[in-house]
This record gives C-alpha cells, structure tokens and sequence, in this order.
C-alpha cells in the first residue's frame, strides 16, 4: 500500500472531530432507520425494487430509447450520449446559445461525477451550488464525503469560518443562523440564474418522468425560477413503469435519512411554462459513463440497482471511521469503490477497495440489493489477473497451496515458541505471523495442533459420522476448541472423522483476490473432506464454513474448473456449522446440558459469516441459555470485531479502533465471560483483552457447551 | 385517516387545522394574515395563487386586504410573508400535500414564502402513495408536487433545522365543504 493512502487513513482517524461524529451518527442512524420502516416488509420491498432496476439494466438502450420519444413528445429536448465530456459540451453550448451567465444547480452527483462545475467556471460561467451541504463544500473548495451528507465530515465552527469568509461578517457557530444565511446568500443567486441543472432520481420511460426528491426546496426553485432546466440523470435511474416510483419513494427517504417522504418530491413531465409565461427549454441529459457496460457484466449488473441512498456507508464499519475522503472525491465508501472502479478505471480502485473488511452489514440494509462486497471481492481478482499478485503475497500464498510445507511451518513456529519473525514473507503469512501487535495479542501456535491431538481420542464407533474440516486457526492455534466439538458430537453418538489431507480453506487468498490458489485449496479439500463416507461435514469456524458451502463452487467455476462444480455441490450440501447441528441434536434430545445450572450473565459476540452469510445468530444464544448462561445482549452485537481474516495485518490502524470499540461493548454488559462461534473473533477479542486487562473471559460457544453436558 | 395524517404531519412540523366551510376558511386565513402582520410593504406581502378554493369563494371578503395580492408574480412571492395555495390530496400515512403544479404560481406561492397555508378539501384524504397514483396521472401533470412538513437540512452537523430555501412553517387548512375527489 502506497504511503500516501495510509497517511490519508492514518489523517482521518486522527481526526476526532470527524470520527466522533460519523460514529454518533451510524448510531442514531440504525434506530432511526428501524423505526423509519415500522410495518413495512423490507424484504419484499427491496425484491420489488431490485427486479424493476434490474429489468430497466437488461435493456438500457430500448428504455432510455423509450424515454427519450416520450419525454420529446411533450417538448422536451433529450440528450443521450456515453461520453462525459459530450455532456460538459452540450450543456456549454446550450449556455452559450441562452446566453446564460448564472447557473444554480441542485445536488447531483452525476455532475460530481463529470467535474461539470470546472468547465462551466472555465467558459466564465458563475455556478452556485444550492444544496446547503454542497454550497458548504463548494465554498470550502472540497469534494463530498458521502452522496446523501455531502459536508458530513465538516464542523459547525468550520462551516461558520467559511461563511463568515464569504458575508466578510463574524458569525458564530449557532447552527440555524447559519442556515438563514445561507437562505439569504442563495435567494438572489436563485432569482437571477438563467439556468438551473439537477440530478434526477428516477426517470420513467413510460411517461418521460423525472423525480427529484429533496428536503431543503432548492430543487422547487433551480427548476422553477430559471428559464433553462438542465436535468443530467445517469441511466441506471432509468425505470420502465411509473408505478416502480411508490416502491422507491418508499425506500430512498427511508433508507436515506430515516424519513417516512422527503419534504419534496417533484414530478416533471415535460416543460412547464415559466413565471413569465413562455415555455421553459428543458433539456433530459442521459448520460452512460460505463453504465452499459456495467450491465452487460454478470457480476456488475446488480450495481444498476443503486437507488443512491447512502445507507450503506452509513451502517459501514470503515466508513464511520475513516469518512468518505480516503475513498475518493466523488463516490465514497463501499459503493463509491465500485462506482470509481467502473466510472474511472480499475486501477484507481486498487487501494480503496482494500478498505471493505467484508463484514456484509451493507448487504442487510441496501434497497437495491446489491452484494457490495461480492462485488468488491471481484475487483480483487481482476486487479490480481491484471496486475498479477504483488511478490510478497505470491511467496505466501505458494507456502500455502503446499500443505506439508504450510503445516511444516506452522510446527516449526510452535517448536519456537514464538511467532515467526525470521523471513520476509513468513511475517505476512494471513493471520498469525505478524509483528503487528498493536492493541492486541497474537496466540502462540498451539503446542500440539488439533491433527496430533486428534489421534489420542478414544471414540465410541458409531453408524453415524460427521467429518470434521477444522481450519487452520482451530487446528493450530485453538485445537481445544476442536476437542470441545469432538465431546459433544460424541455424546450423541456421532463418530468424527478427522481426514489429515485437509488444509487452509483458501479464505486468505479467496479475500486478497488471488482465485487460482483459493481454488487450488478448494479442490485438495473437497478431496480430502469428500473421501471418507460420513453425514455431515461441519466446522465451527463460520469463514471456512462459507468457504465449505458457499465459496468453493463460486471459486472453481470462476477460474474455468468446472469439472469440481459437482463435487463442490456435494460438499457443499454436507456442510454445517456446528452451532446449527448442535442445536438439531439437542432439539432431537439427542444431547442435554446439566439441568439446574445458574451460571449467570454471558455476552454473544455475532460474527459476521456466521450472522450475515450462514444467517445463524439464534442457536448460539438458545444453547447457552440452555447450558444456564443468562445470555445479556450487548451493544452492536453483531458488528465485526475488526479481525476480518489478513484485514487486521493489512490494515491493523482501522482493525485497531473496531476493536476497542467491541471490547467496550463487551465491558459494558458487565458480563464477565463473551463468548462466540469464529476462532477468528476469538483471537481478536481475546488478544484485545489481553493488551486492555479487563478480566473477561472469551471462549468459543463449543467449549462452553461441552463443559455443561449431562454425563 | 384525518386523524392518522394529522399525526404525521404534526410530526414532521406542520400544523394541521380543519373548518366546515369556505367562509370559515377565509375567516382563519384573514385572522392569520392580521396576526402575522400582513402589509404592503416587501417582506410583509401575501400571495394567493389561482385555483379551486379562490373560484369556489365569494371573493369579496377578500378584496382591499393591505398587502393580499392574487397576482404571483416571483418579485411578490419573493418579498412574502405568506402563500396560499390549494393543495389537492393529502397522504396519510406519510402526512404529505400533493398538488399538480404545472402553473408556475402554485409553486412560487409554496416555494419562496416564509409561511404556506395549503388548503386542501377534507375528502381527498387518501391512505398512501398506491391510492394516491390511481388519482395522479403524469400524462395530464406536468408537475406533480409533493409537500411534507417545512424546508428542512440536516447538513451541519446533522442538527435538524428549518426552514432552508422553502417555507419554515407549513399550515394545513382542510375545507371541509370542498369535498373531495376534484383536483
Ligand atoms: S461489507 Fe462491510 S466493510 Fe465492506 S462495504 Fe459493506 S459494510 Fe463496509
Ligand atoms: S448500494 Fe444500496 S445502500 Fe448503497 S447507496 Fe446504493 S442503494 Fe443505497
């Protein structure tokens, strides 16, 4: 990573003033956002969403086409065209044609995205920015640093130095006489424009309908006042029916500010006369910047579906540290990487899309249903294809596709007793080899790994097998977290079968875009864990679990190994994590924890594989209740802890902070025991506690659970 | 659904009253007017935009109210206090005002004033945005607006305040002698 983007997140997370907020915000914002959507089925509501966008993406050219005769039937003049700089000439040479010297734009972060303002301030056009967190930016000669809250990094005391600059009067920082200033600066800029330029956030071809919806009225004037309406509208806004505007006027206040509507919508179909009765010239620009061919990707259809809330970098556990400025100037955040990678190029993603640690809150709330880190999974693997591995992570990732030398090593590492330091790239290894210790412990490797305690169990033979894939934390590092699982699966009569072919899940090299080598661990697993006859594969690490279940298949087929798919499936099919098995045994009373047991208050951390992909967050917390934990739920609970697998090496100064916060979530339920289903969140957490000193205990669910059962 | 959208424009800052008939109707805005200081001197105008409330009236109360004009033109709404309009539906469940306002002085009279009365007849209450669009037709509107409490901006610092480029106080009239189900 180049210097100059650690020193620009290393800025940002300095800047108190700017995580302070946006963590209040994210906040507030979670309770508002649920409260906003009282009585209305999310689910069905984004479903109804995704598939009108979607279908608009399937024939972009046909609907835009569709819009374009509907909205110049009624007299207005539709521009299309792929090319930005196209728009920044059309809308120069309309100027120039009106004679326009003034322009007041509404927010549109199509025209962020095009840098318009520069080329209308170099044809000597004036241009004031009329949303008040826009005029705030403008003025301060910044960019946005959210698409919803352009200004939402700045303060008061920073907004009342630049407004004081610019009404040459000292104002103080209270906040609505601020805004009356910028009421009273604007009104006559509005009055006098000649042309006024919006966004727009749905265009229906049906109709050749565009809506604007906003709460500060600026949109009311810029298309009211002004003789010229330029409305600039990216195709994705595009929809084919009016009735898709209810859903999406549903969802966008909703999701966006956690308002039930916007104080404004308006819906303009065609020119309407102006004040002084001559017809308003207004001009559709629907510009394409990629979006096509975005479309025609199968991985980045989806993208089409934004509704451009926000609310993803809202719920963003990045986002609500660093802000938007590290992302870029125009889109921030997890979308803001995807939209940058297309609209710009690829490459400029390349360090900004390292920022998602793939905790999938996103994915929970985002209208258009969008899989923002699937997506950003796949700019990883194009950017390897492209750029090839950088050397370091290749000498890794080689170690790691030979298993005898990867468990070689990781012996090697134990005997020593401490973590490797000698050789370069053995530091890099993913996850515990790493000299980056700040803020957190690092296990040591365990003294004998999982596979050598395994042989000296003595189990009852059954009918009835289960496979165990263990992964390489459990194995190495927490083989008691093994051994808890092979006691309580025996205890229900279950024989675990542990095949010592097994190796890394390929997760690390999967998450660092490198898709050959997590394939090749994907095919000496399926192998391995395949061979031996048995019911059910399970795992109690939730990442391997997705790898197991989900990502073996995607993996393998996306490099072109087709042959594996079958098998993938059947593993596949086999796979469960051992939280959902344990509960099944215990719901069959096949298994049962010591009756009368009060072993009073424990806190559940939720990981995020577990929670958001394996969408298991119920069984953990009924089990322990069942063991005699009172199970007292803390804050943000299911917000990643910040290890998110190699993130926590590649970036430790934002895992850092993620960290201390779950570690204060965690003390303040005044539990003294947290416990969770990942390995991985237990090396974090407890390495945390370790470096804090507070005496919490965290353990893995299984131990826990076996140390309760009846005898 | 009155009282439903009641509550929700209440609680998105509007204040929300009801009369019988028109003639109560000019009583309350001329009262208002008189509280609120109404004069001919800029600043202190009212505008009242054409529209089915004005031809349903006896205009005659009307006439010589100081500083009262019906002509919207942007250099008097610009210099209002206060605009009139009709406003044709309200939503209750999200407590909004929808109007065609394809004549540019429904807006100018809602957009640049300091406080909006918005008269709206007490039938056309309808449950949501789906009931709504088997009433609203973008083929015959060219500008469909929809209104939701006062301007308001979040922008610093995320403190909720009023009153930005719009009006900073919304007042809702229901008539109820205008019936329903005209635009
Ligand atoms: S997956 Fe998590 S880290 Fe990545 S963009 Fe979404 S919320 Fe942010
Ligand atoms: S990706 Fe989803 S959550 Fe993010 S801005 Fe777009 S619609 Fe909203």
């Amino acid at each position: 990573m180049k210097q100059e983007f650690k020193a620009s997140i290393n800025r940002a997370l300095n800047d108190a003033n700017l995580t302070g907020a946006l963590g209040k915000f994210s906040e507030a914002y979670k309770v508002n956002r649920t409260k906003a959507y009282e009585g209305i089925d999310f689910e069905e509501l984004r479903g109804r969403i995704a598939e009108a966008k979607s279908a608009a993406a399937c024939h972009l050219d046909e609907v835009a086409e569709t819009f374009r005769k509907n909205a110049e039937a009624l007299g207005a003049k539709v521009f299309r065209t792929r090319d930005p700089e196209e728009v920044k000439q059309y809308i120069l040479k309309v100027a120039r044609e009106n004679g326009v010297k003034n322009v007041v734009k509404s927010k549109s972060m199509a025209t962020e995205e095009i840098h318009l303002n520069q080329a209308l301030l170099q044809d000597g056009i004036s241009v004031a920015e009329t949303d008040l967190g826009e005029w705030i930016i403008q003025l301060a000669g910044q960019t946005p640093s959210h698409m919803v809250m352009p200004a939402i990094h700045m303060t008061k005391e920073e907004v009342a130095d630049i407004f004081s600059k610019e009404v040459n009067e000292r104002l103080d920082t209270d906040i609505p006489r601020l805004v009356k200033v910028a009421r009273n600066e604007l009104r006559p800029k509005f009055l006098e424009a000649d042309m006024g330029i919006s966004g727009g956030n749905i265009a229906v071809a049906e109709t050749g309908s565009i809506v604007l919806v906003t709460n500060e009225g600026n949109a009311r004037l810029v298309t009211t006042l002004p003789r010229i309406h330029v409305a600039l509208i990216g195709v994705e806004k595009l929809v084919e029916k009016f009735e898709t505007v209810v859903p999406i006027l549903d969802a966008l206040p909703r999701s966006a500010t956690a308002q039930l509507l916007t104080s404004y919508v308006s819906i303009i179909t065609g020119p309407t006369r102006n004040d002084d009765g001559s017809e308003k010239e207004l001009h559709i620009i629907l510009m394409d910047n990629q979006r096509t061919e975005m479309a025609k990707d199968p991985k980045f259809k989806q993208a089409l579906q934004c509704i451009r809330c926000g609310s993803c970098l809202n719920v963003c556990p990045i986002f609500r540290l660093v802000g938007g400025h590290v992302f870029g100037k125009v889109y921030t955040g997890g979308i803001g990487t995807i939209l940058t990678a297309w609209f710009d190029e690829l490459k400029k993603s390349e360090e900004i899309q390292g920022l998602c640690i793939q905790c999938g809150n996103c994915t929970q709330v985002c209208p258009g249903k969008l899989d923002i880190p699937e997506m950003i999974m796949e700019i990883r693997r194009r950017l390897v294809l492209e750029k090839g591995q950088p050397l370091v992570q290749k000498a890794i990732f080689s170690v790691v596709n030979n298993r005898k030398l990867f468990h070689g090593m990781l012996r090697a590492a134990s005997v020593a007793g401490k973590p490797f330091t000698s050789g370069k790239f053995i530091r890099h290894l993913p996850l515990f080899l790493s000299e980056l210790t700040d803020g957190r412990s690092l296990p040591a490797i365990a003294e004998k790994p999982f596979r050598d305690l395994y042989a000296g169990i003595e189990q009852p033979k059954g009918k009835e097998k289960a496979v165990f894939y263990a992964g390489c934390l459990i194995d190495f590092a927490y083989p008691e977290t093994g051994v808890a699982l092979v006691k309580l699966l025996n205890k229900a009569g279950i024989e675990v079968i542990f095949p010592e072919e097994q190796t890394c899940c390929g997760a690390p090299a999967l998450y660092s875009g490198a898709y050959e080598v997590a394939a090749q661990n994907a095919a000496d697993n399926i192998t391995a864990l395949l061979e031996q006859d048995a019911q059910y594969v399970v795992s109690a690490c939730p990442t391997c679990t997705v790898a197991l279940a989900h990502d073996f298949a995607k993996t393998l087929e996306a490099v072109g190994r087709t042959e594996w798919l079958d098998k993938a499936r059947q593993l596949a099919e086999k796979t469960v994590d051992l939280a959902t098995l344990v509960k099944r045994l215990v719901d069959q009373g096949r298994l049962s924890f010591q009756e009368g047991a009060d072993l009073g208050k424990i806190t559940y951390h939720d990981s995020c594989h577990l929670k958001r992909t394996l969408k298991v967050s119920e069984q953990p917390r009924e089990l322990l209740q069942q063991a005699g934990y009172q199970v007292e739920e803390m804050f943000e609970c299911d917000m990643c802890c910040g290890m998110g697998g190699s993130y926590s090496m590649k970036l430790p100064e934002i895992s850092a902070p993620i960290l201390k916060r779950k570690l204060k979530n965690i003390k303040d339920t005044g539990a003294p025991l947290v416990a969770m289903d990942c390995p991985g969140c237990v090396l974090q957490i407890s390495g945390g506690f370790d470096q804090d000193g507070a005496p919490v205990r965290v353990k893995h669910t299984a131990e826990l659970l076996a140390e309760r059962l009846k005898d | 659904m009155y009282e439903q959208f009641k509550a929700r424009a209440v609680g998105v800052g509007a204040e929300v009253h009801r009369v019988g008939t028109c003639s109560d109707a000019v009583e309350f805005i001329l009262s208002f007017l008189k509280q609120e200081g109404i004069a001919e001197t800029p600043g202190s105008y009212a505008v009242w935009a054409k529209g089915s409330f004005l031809e349903a009236v006896d205009r005659g109360a009307l006439a010589g109210v100081p500083g009262l004009g019906f002509e919207v033109t942007r250099e008097r709404a610009a210099q209002a206090k206060v605009g009139i309009s009709d406003m044709s539906f309200a939503v209750a469940d999200t407590g909004s005002l929808v109007q065609d306002q394809a004549a540019p002085d429904q807006r100018l009279a809602s957009a640049l004033t300091g406080i909006h009365i918005a008269l709206v007849p007490s039938g056309n209450i309808v449950a949501d945005k789906t009931a709504l669009f088997t009433r609203i037709n973008p083929k015959s509107s060219r500008y469909i607006a929809f209104i939701t409490g006062p301007s308001r901006t979040a922008d610093i610092e995320r403190v909720l305040t009023i009153g930005v480029h719009g009006p900073e106080r919304l007042i809702i009239l229901f008539v109820d002698e205008l019936g329903g189900e005209q635009r």
